[in-house]
């Protein structure tokens, strides 16, 4: 039975919520929408660049009314609710009443308009919304002048995109300094300085009277009677949380509605998300904490655990030209140390606020590179005694010890080896951007250096850094490759989201760049495709690597090695004298015996594949996979059965598993090991998943790896039957298959999730249960033996013509 | 011109391709998703990598053994220091024919 949740406000941060709840749990509710506005959820944080006219409306959608249908969301759009009835779990719009079983108030905040005489009149307007926005558009084609009241960050965004519109704008401000929540009294005075470069007046300590006009604004009266002629009036001294719906349904108010941690009124069954609300003594008008909330909200109704904590967040005003950061706090105070620099030629400003050994503040105004690197300082309070004499001139000046790693590949020499991949030194990669590869693809396509393994990438990135200082901007997310702007982790949420289930839905939807994608894109995109719609839509192996097309492993002479499952390590006589008979036949150069406990035949012609599959499929034979991003091995030592110490039947687990898991494509390859005793022969403790046995049942780990890294795993849970075994690890591998980027092994993925979040979902029994049963759903199509399948079509394994004969004719 | 039939354009996989054997070593015969087909040697100018085993994108093959990538109408590598020699190919009636007289005339001098 769905629930019924009514949202009031379709907002960034609602629009999150129902984001997160309709790719977790699409039929968990019923969705109604209530907006005030007469359209959906756009970026409100773009609405300067829509001022400055550097995007269109059309460019900041969020949702559009196609994405509300398909995730059917009743939208009442345009309606304004007049009334929350808590009692009768009832909301009262304009045109009807909804009753819900959740409610989410998501009203956000409401412009502050000052009470002074001429307010109400004509051509005076906030900034707050897509309307606003167009009326400032509209008023400023006309040119004449503009007062903008309040000289905070809305008010000089404004300024500014009507400056650049060709108004002549004068800033009101009542404070010393603009900006004066964000920024100290020198930082101000710089922006002010850029500003007035710009042909913007600004007023500080300066108040508002009233406003003047005759039905239409005509000019705005300071305090001491100096009047400013205007044509437009934009009010933006503040905003404050809308909370009358919610006052009015005796809802605990302070300033904004008041909520817990999870985001819960006082009212178990409303919810509040966003402006609106107020937790611990916090109001919130940045998008990182309202997203946080959206998250930890979806997570609430979904009676997952999620608890909600106020994290720093850092400024930066999206005017051009205007560059400037803050982060912390920066107020003057006992106990507190400034350290400053200033250059005054250039414009710049940087104050840092220390308070013991700990930096708590940053102000910076016209060089700003380095303040993501003093606001990590700030979050993480780390100690800065020891760098604290070059602390201000930012990463690239401190000493070779410390954590920074831009430091440490200053400090490195020309001939320090970047790429191991490529074997490209540090010289080569800076010459390069000397000479002009000023961005990753640049470098990539020049030297090669990162273009394999790519695990050099964040050194080559900072390499530029390094070497272009602030002419490089840190990109926040990789886009997959060239063919597309969006990163894996996008790409993966709007396949789902937008349901996706075609090659070409995904390019034409997503806007790639290509016909159909590269080298790079297209396997991962395949994979996402059959992994999130396994019925609907299936392998593609022109979309595979050749390894994974070929269900064999090319070898660099172009020939390719043939590597049989051997079920948890175990075999027999019929099965070796078939492989014996086999390499006899196809005259196999190497018989090796492999990491995974298989037996590998290199050095396989092409054109042999079919028939030699053919042979040791006759014998029982069957693919082992070793080609492909699948289950590769099991391996298993021999438990019970011979072994004097063994605990329980680590062989027949670990057939068990390679039975269950064999066929299925994963994100990367996976390998498991189970040990039958703590000493561990199977070396189960570096591999994807490793499975220990004990006296008291099954330790089950997960994220090893023995490879470019080498890690110990981690202990997902402990179970006490050899079921519960199979169904964790089945269920961690359909959680791997559904969330991580392609590519990445399971540690990687789990390293980015959070080894707390994967255990929180496995050990939630219906999430298991619904894992398990996607797992199987996948592979009543993928647990085949593909060797089986293409040795009847050995036809496309030779070549389609030999020209070689008939020139001999 | 000596146009030599090899075969039908379904025997090659939509975004794959197949080899012919010649006199001068194996051609890879490359079919786009849009049924267009190139020819060219199928031997990566790299490290000899089987271009006919590659991912077939765009107008483009890329190399399976080092990601390198070539522009199947001039077989110019992208961003590399390297071509492969490509050959006239036509599709008649769904029929792919080789110019010959290029594999002949080369494999002569």
């Amino acid at each position: 039975m769905k629930q019924k949740l009514v949202i009031i406000g379709a907002g960034m941060a609602s629009g999150r919520v129902i984001e997160h709840l309709v790719e977790d749990a699409p039929d968990a509710f019923d969705i109604t929408l209530f907006n005030a506005e007469p359209r959906g959820n756009y970026n409100r944080i773009m609405l300067s660049p829509v001022l400055s006219g550097e995007k269109t409306y059309a460019d900041i959608v969020t949702h559009d009314d196609d994405w509300y249908a398909a995730h059917g969301v009743t939208c009442r759009f345009g309606e304004h609710v007049t009334a929350i009835d808590p009692e009768m779990k009832v909301v009262a719009g304009q045109n009807g009443h909804v009753p819900y079983d959740k409610l989410i108030i998501a009203t956000g905040s409401a412009p502050f308009i000052i009470p002074v005489p001429g307010k109400d009149l004509d051509g005076v307007i906030t900034y707050r919304d897509l309307d606003d926005t167009n009326a400032m558009i509209e008023a400023s084609a006309k040119g004449g002048k503009a007062v903008v009241i309040g000289g905070g960050l809305l008010g000089l965004e404004a300024a500014a995109g009507l400056a650049e519109r060709g108004m002549d704008v004068t800033v009101v401000h009542l404070m010393g300094h603009l900006m004066e929540r964000q920024l100290d009294e020198a930082a101000g005075y710089l922006l002010r300085k850029d500003l007035e470069r710009r042909g913007i007046t600004v007023r500080t300590q300066a108040s508002t009277k009233a406003i003047i006009g005759d039905g239409r604004v005509e000019a705005v009266l300071l305090e001491g009677d100096e009047t400013l002629p205007a044509d437009l009036v934009v009010m933006a001294v503040g905003i404050r949380p809308e909370t009358r719906l919610a006052t009015d349904a005796g809802l605990s108010v302070a300033r904004g509605v008041e909520v817990n941690a999870q985001m819960q009124t006082s009212d178990p069954d409303i919810f509040a998300v966003g402006e609106c609300l107020e937790f611990d003594g916090h109001l919130f008008g940045l998008v990182a904490p309202l997203y946080d909330q959206a998250k930890v909200l979806a997570g609430t109704l979904l009676d997952q655990a999620a608890a909600f904590v106020v994290k720093d967040t850092a400024t930066k005003l999206k005017v051009t030209g205007c560059d400037l950061f803050s982060a912390g706090d920066f107020a003057e105070g006992e106990g507190r140390e400034d350290i400053v620099l200033r250059d005054p030629a250039r414009g710049i400003y940087k104050r840092l606020v220390i308070e013991g050994d700990r930096l708590i503040g940053a102000v910076m105004y016209g060089d700003t590179a380095d303040g993501n690197w003093f606001f990590q300082l700030i979050k993480d309070g780390t100690e800065i005694d020891e760098i604290r004499e070059t602390l201000i001139f930012g990463p690239a000046f401190q000493g070779g010890d410390t954590s920074d790693p831009l430091s440490a590949v200053a400090a490195l020499p020309r001939e320090a080896e970047i790429c191991g991949c490529n074997g490209i030194c540090k010289g080569t990669i800076v010459d390069a951007i000397t000479n002009g590869a000023t961005d990753l693809g640049a470098v990539k396509a020049q030297t090669k250096a990162s273009a394999s393994c790519g695990t050099c990438t964040g050194l080559v990135e900072q390499l530029l850094q390094v070497t272009l200082g602030d002419d490089f901007q840190m990109p926040t997310a990789q886009p997959i490759c060239g063919c597309c702007d969006l990163t894996h982790e996008d790409v993966r949420r709007l396949i789902k989201s937008q349901e996706l289930k075609s090659q070409d839905a995904v390019w034409q939807e997503l806007g790639w760049k290509t016909r159909n994608g590269c080298h790079v894109c297209r396997p991962a995109v395949n994979f996402y495709l059959l992994a999130d719609w396994p019925l609907e839509y299936r392998d593609d192996p022109q979309s595979r690597f050749v390894n994974e097309r070929k269900h064999a492993n090319i070898q660099k002479d172009g020939t390719f090695s043939v590597v049989p499952r051997m079920w948890g390590g175990i075999t027999n006589p019929a099965e070796l004298r078939a492989i014996a008979d086999a390499a006899d036949k196809y005259d196999v150069p190497t018989v090796k015996v492999t990491g995974g406990q298989r037996i590998d035949l290199l050095g396989v012609r092409g054109e042999d594949l079919p028939f030699i599959w053919a042979d040791l499929n006759k014998a029982g034979l069957v693919s082992g996979h070793a080609y492909s991003k699948g289950l590769r091995t099991v391996k298993t030592c021999v438990g019970t059965d011979h072994c004097r110490f063994g605990t329980q039947d680590s062989t027949g687990l670990g057939i068990r598993l390679e039975q269950a898991l064999w066929g299925s494509w994963t994100p990367h390859k996976v390998k498991l090991g189970v040990s039958g005793c703590p000493r561990n022969c199977a070396e189960a403790t570096c591999k994807d998943i490793g499975i220990i046995c004990v006296d008291s049942g099954y330790q089950v780990s997960v994220a090893g790896a023995a490879g470019m890294d080498v890690r110990e795993t981690e202990r997902l849970c402990d179970v006490e039957t050899e079921q519960e075994a199979i169904d964790v690890t089945i269920a961690f591998v359909q959680l791997y298959r559904e969330n991580a980027k392609y590519l990445d092994r399971a540690y990687k993925w789990v390293d980015k999730v959070g080894l707390d979040w994967v255990q929180g979902r496995i050990a939630d029994p219906d999430e298991r249960q619904r894992l398990i049963e996607a797992f199987e759903l996948s592979q009543s199509i993928y647990r085949k033996d593909p060797w089986a399948e293409h040795a009847t079509q050995a036809h496309r394994y030779q070549p389609l013509a030999d020209l070689t004969l008939e020139a001999a004719e | 011109m000596n146009w030599i039939d090899i075969g039908h354009i379904d025997d090659i996989p939509l975004r794959g391709a197949r080899k012919i054997k010649t006199p001068l070593g194996c051609v890879a015969v490359f079919r786009t998703a849009e049924d267009e087909v190139f020819a060219a040697t199928d031997s990566c100018p790299h490290k000899g990598g089987p271009l006919s085993e590659g991912i077939v994108h765009g107008q483009s093959v890329t190399c399976p053994l080092h990601n390198w990538v070539f522009d199947l109408n001039t077989g110019q590598a992208a961003s590399e220091d390297g071509a492969i020699t490509t050959f006239l190919v036509l599709v008649q009636d769904g029929r792919v024919l080789i110019d010959g007289a290029k594999l002949d005339s080369r494999s002569a001098a």
